[in-house]
């Protein structure tokens, strides 16, 4: 069993300089280690951090305290330390991240934001492709669809879109903030099937899932975050 | 809403470890007057990054271009770059010939307004032609071969060659201008709010091509800008500036979506953000 995240003591308070200085503290002493091949659900009442936590673990925010660290390949990086370049080096080929919002790119094709992260690596073209168009099928993103810009899409379809995006690349670290919220059961179930497959092909991941049925189909772990 | 970004590619991301930064910037200061300029700023900028600068107007970004791009003689301060052909380089205390040959040749200037960056009374393939007869190209037809290439990688139709800056629109005019820069392959770019005077399915258009140039040719880019979705798209970090000073820096997705210095979250909290 490979550790591939590794979070040991992390604080993190926001203070709302602009609103009279408040100061609250959302993750104390916060713990958290995820094995290759492993589903870890983050699991909590509304407001409790759960978002906050994955949020840092992709070093989108910055901690006051503790250490997170990622696997990349023998080594481990702890981000919370680690230089921008760093850290968008570890987001190209190590850890991906996917939410419920896709950030539209004006005028880019779906199947052109779809490919975009596989292509950045220097995947051949045709590759890059193939496998956006099997995973648009896999979502049930209509054909007709994948030659324009997002930006007009509804919500369950930009949110397919980003999942596509999101499972483009064989990250070894993924991290899930309710993608499958808003979406039907039978997409919920794709989204299952990509998940099962993500963790049979080694990957470490780290989710978020309101729905019940979701959450058993793929948590191998739950993980407590208490609202402080 | 806080949707993380769609970061912009680093290309040979695998370097990043053996890499010696491209310009290294140590206590740079000029100032007009107390509080008008810019103070004690220092950084490092990596091949292949693009670093977005933002501020309130008159917090003195621009002041700091033009500093870091040998057009501003600083206060106090050293601009180290690595260069090409003269290897490591203390700007300001190099040859003003030195400084004027880095501009035509591994650096690229893109100006706000076109007409300070183009020539409007030649046609669009000689603005391009122009820098390639600066850095030693000769031969008329190879000349007018890469002008017609970059014309088409900018999205201008090749037909227009002959025609003059001052018969193209304002977006137009502002990819000749990044295609007057771009072919002589410079290394690092300085761009100051190249898409200021533009609508806004225009930027969008410009934006976009940058993005991909960018990304393409492994291009450093130093960028001012008051448009914090710009500063998104195109900036792998952030440099916040207020009243001539640096009050935050950091990967720029962090420095929107979980500013720390009072300022910062007042930019981003002023700003409606998709
Ligand atoms: N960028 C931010 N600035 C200020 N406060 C924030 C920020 N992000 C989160 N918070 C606050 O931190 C706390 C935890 O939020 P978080 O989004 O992590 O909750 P959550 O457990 O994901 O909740 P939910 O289940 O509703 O998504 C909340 O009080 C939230 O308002
Ligand atoms: N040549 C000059 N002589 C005197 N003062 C100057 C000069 N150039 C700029 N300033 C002052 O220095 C300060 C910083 O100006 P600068 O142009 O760098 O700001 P900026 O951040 O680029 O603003 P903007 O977003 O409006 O372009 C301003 O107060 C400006 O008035
Ligand atoms: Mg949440
Ligand atoms: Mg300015």
């Amino acid at each position: 069993m490979t550790t591939m995240i590794d979070v040991r003591g992390v604080e993190k308070s926001f203070t709302l300089h602009n609103q009279g200085g408040a100061s609250f503290s959302v993750l104390e002493r916060a713990q958290l280690q995820v094995a290759s091949a492993e589903c870890v659900v983050l699991h909590g009442q509304s407001g409790a951090g759960k978002s906050t936590l994955l949020k840092a673990l992709y070093a989108n925010y910055a901690v006051d305290g503790g250490s997170i660290e990622l696997r990349d390949g023998k080594q481990m990086v702890d981000i919370t330390t680690a230089l921008p370049r760093r850290i968008l080096a570890l987001r190209e080929r190590t850890v991906g991240y996917v939410s419920q919002f896709l950030r539209v790119i004006p005028r880019v094709p779906t199947l052109e934001v779809v490919m975009q992260p596989l292509l950045d690596l220097g995947v051949e073209r045709a590759v890059c492709q193939a496998k956006a168009e099997d995973l648009l099928s896999r979502l049930n993103v209509p054909q007709r669809l994948w030659s324009l810009s997002p930006s007009t899409f509804s919500g369950g379809e930009q949110q397919r879109v980003n999942i596509a995006r999101g499972f483009i690349v064989d990250y070894p670290i993924l991290l899930l903030d309710e993608p499958t919220a808003s979406l039907d059961a039978s997409n919920r179930k794709v989204v299952v099937q990509l998940i099962n497959e993500a963790k049979a092909r080694g990957a470490a991941i780290v989710g978020i899932f309101h729905d019940e049925d979701v959450r058993e189909a793929v948590a191998d772990r739950l993980v407590d975050i208490r609202a402080l | 809403m806080n949707s993380i970004c769609e970061q912009p590619a680093m290309l040979n991301s695998d370097d990043w470890q053996d890499m010696e930064p491209l310009l290294s910037v140590q206590n740079l200061s000029k100032f007009y007057a107390p509080g008008k300029g810019c103070g004690n700023v220092s950084f490092d900028l990596y091949p292949g990054e693009v670093l977005g600068i933002v501020g309130e107007s008159g917090s003195g970004k621009s002041t700091l271009l033009n500093s870091l791009s040998a057009r501003l003689v600083p206060d106090e301060g050293h601009v180290i770059y690595r260069s090409e052909q003269f290897g490591e380089l203390d700007l300001y205390q190099g040859e003003e010939s030195l400084r004027r040959q880095l501009m035509r040749s591994e650096w690229g200037i893109v100006h706000q307004h076109p007409r300070d960056g183009l020539r409007m009374n030649v046609s669009a393939g000689a603005n391009i032609g122009e820098r390639l007869m600066a850095v030693g190209e000769r031969h008329y037809s190879e000349i007018r071969q890469r002008a017609i290439e970059w014309l088409q990688a900018v999205e201008i139709d090749a037909s227009r060659i002959d025609d003059r800056p001052s018969q193209f629109s304002g977006g137009m005019q502002q990819r000749l201008q990044i295609a007057r820069n771009l072919v002589t392959h410079p290394r690092l770019i300085f761009m100051d709010e190249p898409t200021g005077g533009l609508d806004v399915s225009v930027q969008a258009r410009l934006l976009d091509l940058l993005r991909n140039l960018v990304a393409q040719l492994g291009l450093s880019v130093i960028i001012v800008t008051h448009d914090l979705a710009v500063a998104r798209l195109l900036a792998h970090r952030l440099m916040v500036m207020r009243r001539g000073e640096v009050v935050e820096t950091g990967l720029t997705d962090q420095v929107l979506d979980d500013p720390q210095h009072p300022y910062t979250q007042l930019l981003v909290s002023s700003i409606l953000q998709n």
